[in-house]
């Protein structure tokens, strides 16, 4: 066990030290939550500096167009951006966090050399057309069909709660491709161009009032054969991959960031005198002791995957499990801690913060689903009710 | 960086659980609850010929020369085990007190208002603020003190306690929720740019052996939480009720879930507070072994229903053993007071000189 990190992991940190400091003061402001363009902008800029200054996606295989990075320089990566206060992935998540994995892992030569790049340079955004009406929790008892039709599927259905689909290129949209076989056995996974003939985007207002998110009507779209990653039927396999990445990593930056948050409420009781209140501060105290073990287990999770080599298994749940609950205390805790008196502005973050923090324990697969992940197949209970 | 268990302390803890295994199986847990704890000096000494005690003194001091992050594999192996006695005070105790690196002599501790455990069969009592530094009770003074103390019906049948006689747990000098609070309220109406020597006012907490005794019963909590996590998985996978296992059923399912949420960040706060020896890190990790040790068993004394609540099954060994350790060397609102204290500016004033130890050279961590 050790928590030091060997010089040349120091070396790279003080690199990218140095050019946060050089670059960041140059960014423009932050876009406002509504102005999607502006935010597609803002985030592909910011994605392109990423790329022009070598650490567009670090962990991602050299021949995926990546860095190769190791999982603990990735891990540096994701916690000194935080902590300089680098723009958040944004609009590039599905791109740099799901899909793109998922093509590096399972595309042929033809297609990484197709979409990674693309999205390596901050060119084209990519939004998840997983979930449907009747398809959430049982993401597998999806409908949207998908016919074949000489060189073309020809889809046709309904995809919700998609997020940035206003501003992506590209949708990976799982479909049914046979619709006798076993649920789990008749779905693909296809690359669906969002500027196809059919595809109807209507944005959804979020309980925050802006629009993250979008239902997505398909109406006999055309999408190539050769767009679909992976053999057809072989979908959900295929899938999987691309959820364990999500599970896996993509909160690293968000619990560095939860530290700061503390750090920050803890100055900001001591300024107005709530800090007086001991049944406040021990609340601070205990997220502190919670905040600071998600982070070694972080550094658990990741040097367990650099020792294996694979992509990050199942122990993601019960981080996610464990993050999206405690992200939603420390809200809580801001919220007691700016008083009655700011807590309902929606104009201090911590309250914008308050309210998106309710969809941690939906979004990516619920709490109760987890659950039922961490039951399964790590402590190996059986399936059930 | 690579925070994993090395080939040799994967060793080490196997070792540990196999020797466990072989001296303290179900049988001699079983005649240890029916001597109502007294302890088994063979066993003790068994221990002590295999290192246990030892295990952090110098090799040219007659010890294995091995680290706090191995003491925390032994103990969470002893945690686990539900191995009685006391182990911490004696471990602390090695190279200080004599016979106790061998494991021929029991040495116990004062610790704050809590009854001491194993008192009559001690051969040394460690008291005192920094209890190393001064002179343990031995011999006569022993005696006196015993003479004085009041035996306690202890609920836990693993661990007879004694209370103290009057004035020695003031002396005992851990810091208690008042006065970590006192703490935390004082810088509060300090002036963060003081300079640091005048905002100085360093835990009493953050003393070695309170450190260490804090981190190796967390170790032991970690122990415990983990085997009442096997234990309630176990039987929901095998208790049959309305045709199926009850693990089936989702309200038993989530339970075992969350069980092992509360675990792993629990360990991973326990083996990184052993790397970096960081008090501060040391009072997180006491804080959520001891949720984990004593939530966890609640939930599996649940899941076992009416045999939860029997004597002979061993949960409530483990739920009462947490109990006690969670009140032991450093409370939950004492733990949650100093990591109240060390967020923010303020906190950061202090940090440097509270550390002792080695500090990891780790710049992560986000503070
Ligand atoms: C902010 C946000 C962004 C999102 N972005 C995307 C996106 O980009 N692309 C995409 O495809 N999807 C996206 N989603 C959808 C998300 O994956 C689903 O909301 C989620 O999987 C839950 O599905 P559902 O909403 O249909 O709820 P349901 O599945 O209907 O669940 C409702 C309730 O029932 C519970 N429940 C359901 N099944 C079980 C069970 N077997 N056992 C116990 N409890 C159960 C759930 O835990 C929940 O509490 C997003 C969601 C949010 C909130």
């Amino acid at each position: 066990m050790d928590l030091a990190y060997t010089e040349a992991e120091e070396e790279f940190r003080g690199r990218l030290r140095e050019w946060l400091a050089a670059v960041l003061p140059g960014l423009t402001a932050k876009p406002p939550p509504d102005d999607w363009p502006a935010r597609r902008a803002y985030d592909t800029t910011w994605q392109r500096m990423l790329y022009d200054a070598g650490y567009a996606g670090l962990h991602w295989p050299v021949d995926a167009g990546g860095q190769g990075a190791t999982p603990t320089q990735h891990l540096i990566f994701l916690e000194e951006t935080e902590r300089a206060g680098a723009p958040y992935v944004g609009a590039n998540f599905v791109g740099l966090l799901h899909a793109g994995p998922t093509i590096a892992a399972e595309g042929t030569a033809g297609q990484r050399a197709r979409w990674l790049p693309p999205v390596l340079r901050g060119e084209e955004i990519w939004c998840q057309g997983f979930s449907e009406p009747d398809a959430g929790s049982d993401l597998a008892a999806l409908r949207t069909r998908a016919v074949r039709d000489g060189d073309d599927y020809v889809v046709t259905g309904q995809k919700i709660w998609t997020s940035h689909a206003e501003v992506a290129d590209w949708c990976e949209l799982l479909v049914r491709t046979d619709p006798d076989a076993p649920k789990h056995r008749g779905i693909s996974w296809l690359a669906m161009p969002m500027d196809a003939p059919g595809i109807t985007v209507r944005p959804l207002r979020t309980l925050a009032g802006s629009t993250e998110f979008a239902e997505v009507f398909l109406d006999e779209v055309r999408v190539p054969a050769s767009c679909r990653v992976g053999a057809e039927n072989d979908g959900w396999r295929v899938t999987m991959v691309t959820l364990s990445f999500e599970r896996g990593t993509a909160f690293v930056g968000e619990v560095v960031a939860c530290r700061r948050t503390l750090e920050a409420l803890a100055d900001e009781a001591r300024r107005t005198g709530r800090w007086d209140d001991p049944v406040l501060r021990r609340r601070l105290g205990r997220l502190n002791a919670q905040f600071r073990a998600l982070w070694r287990l972080t550094q658990a999770n990741v040097s367990e995957s650099q020792r294996t080599g694979g992509v990050p298994g199942v122990g993601g749940s019960v981080f996610k499990l464990r993050y999206s609950g405690l992200r939603q205390e420390l809200c809580e805790a801001a919220a007691e801690v700016l008083g009655a008196a700011d807590a309902f502005d929606l104009d201090r973050d911590e309250v914008l913060d308050r309210l998106s923090s309710l969809s941690y324990t939906i979004a990516a697969g619920t709490s109760q689903i987890q659950r039922d992940i961490v039951a399964e197949r790590i402590l190996g209970l059986p399936k059930g009710r | 960086m690579d925070f994993q268990l090395s080939d040799d302390q994967r060793a080490l803890r196997s070792g540990m659980r196999d020797l466990l295994g072989a001296v303290f199986g179900p049988g001699r847990l079983r005649a240890a609850v029916e001597r109502d704890g007294v302890l088994d000096r063979s066993l003790w000494r068994e221990l002590g010929a295999a290192g246990f005690f030892a295990l952090r003194l110098p090799e040219d001091a007659g010890g294995v020369g091995l680290g706090l992050p191995e003491a925390v594999l032994l103990f969470e192996e002893t945690g686990r085990a539900l191995l009685p006695g006391p182990l911490v005070a004696t471990h602390l105790a090695a190279g200080r007190v004599e016979g106790a690196a061998e494991g021929e002599a029991v040495v116990t501790a004062v610790d704050a208002d809590l009854p001491v455990a194993h008192l009559a069969e001690a051969d040394a009592v460690l008291v005192g603020a920094e209890p190393l530094a001064g002179e343990p009770l031995t011999g006569e003074a022993l005696r006196a003190f015993v003479a004085a103390a009041r035996p306690v019906r202890s609920m836990d049948p693993l661990t007879p306690l004694h209370r103290a006689p009057a004035g020695t747990a003031a002396a005992a000098g851990r810091v208690s929720a008042a006065e970590g609070s006192r703490a935390a309220s004082e810088r509060t109406r300090a002036d963060t740019r003081r300079a640091p020597a005048a905002t100085e006012r360093t835990p009493a907490h953050a003393g070695r052996f309170h450190c260490e005794a804090t981190l190796l019963t967390a170790a032991e909590q970690l122990g415990s939480a983990v085997r009442t996590t096997e234990a309630a998985v176990q039987h929901a996978g095998s208790r049959q009720q309305f045709g199926s296992p009850i693990g089936s059923f989702q309200a038993v399912k989530h339970l075992c879930a969350d069980m092992l949420a509360r675990t792993e960040p629990a360990r991973a706060a326990v083996y990184a507070a052993a790397v970096t020896g960081d008090p501060v890190e040391i009072a997180a990790a006491k804080l959520l072994a001891d949720e984990a040790a004593v939530r966890n068993a609640r939930d599996c004394l649940q899941i076992h229903g009416g045999m939860g609540f029997t004597w002979e099954a061993d949960v409530h060994l483990h739920l009462k053993r947490a109990w006690i350790r969670a009140a032991s060397w450093l409370s939950g609102a004492g733990a949650e007071e100093l990591l109240a204290a060390d967020l923010g500016a303020a906190g950061r004033l202090r940090r440097s000189s509270t550390a002792y130890g080695r500090r990891a050279p780790e710049a992560g961590g986000g503070g």
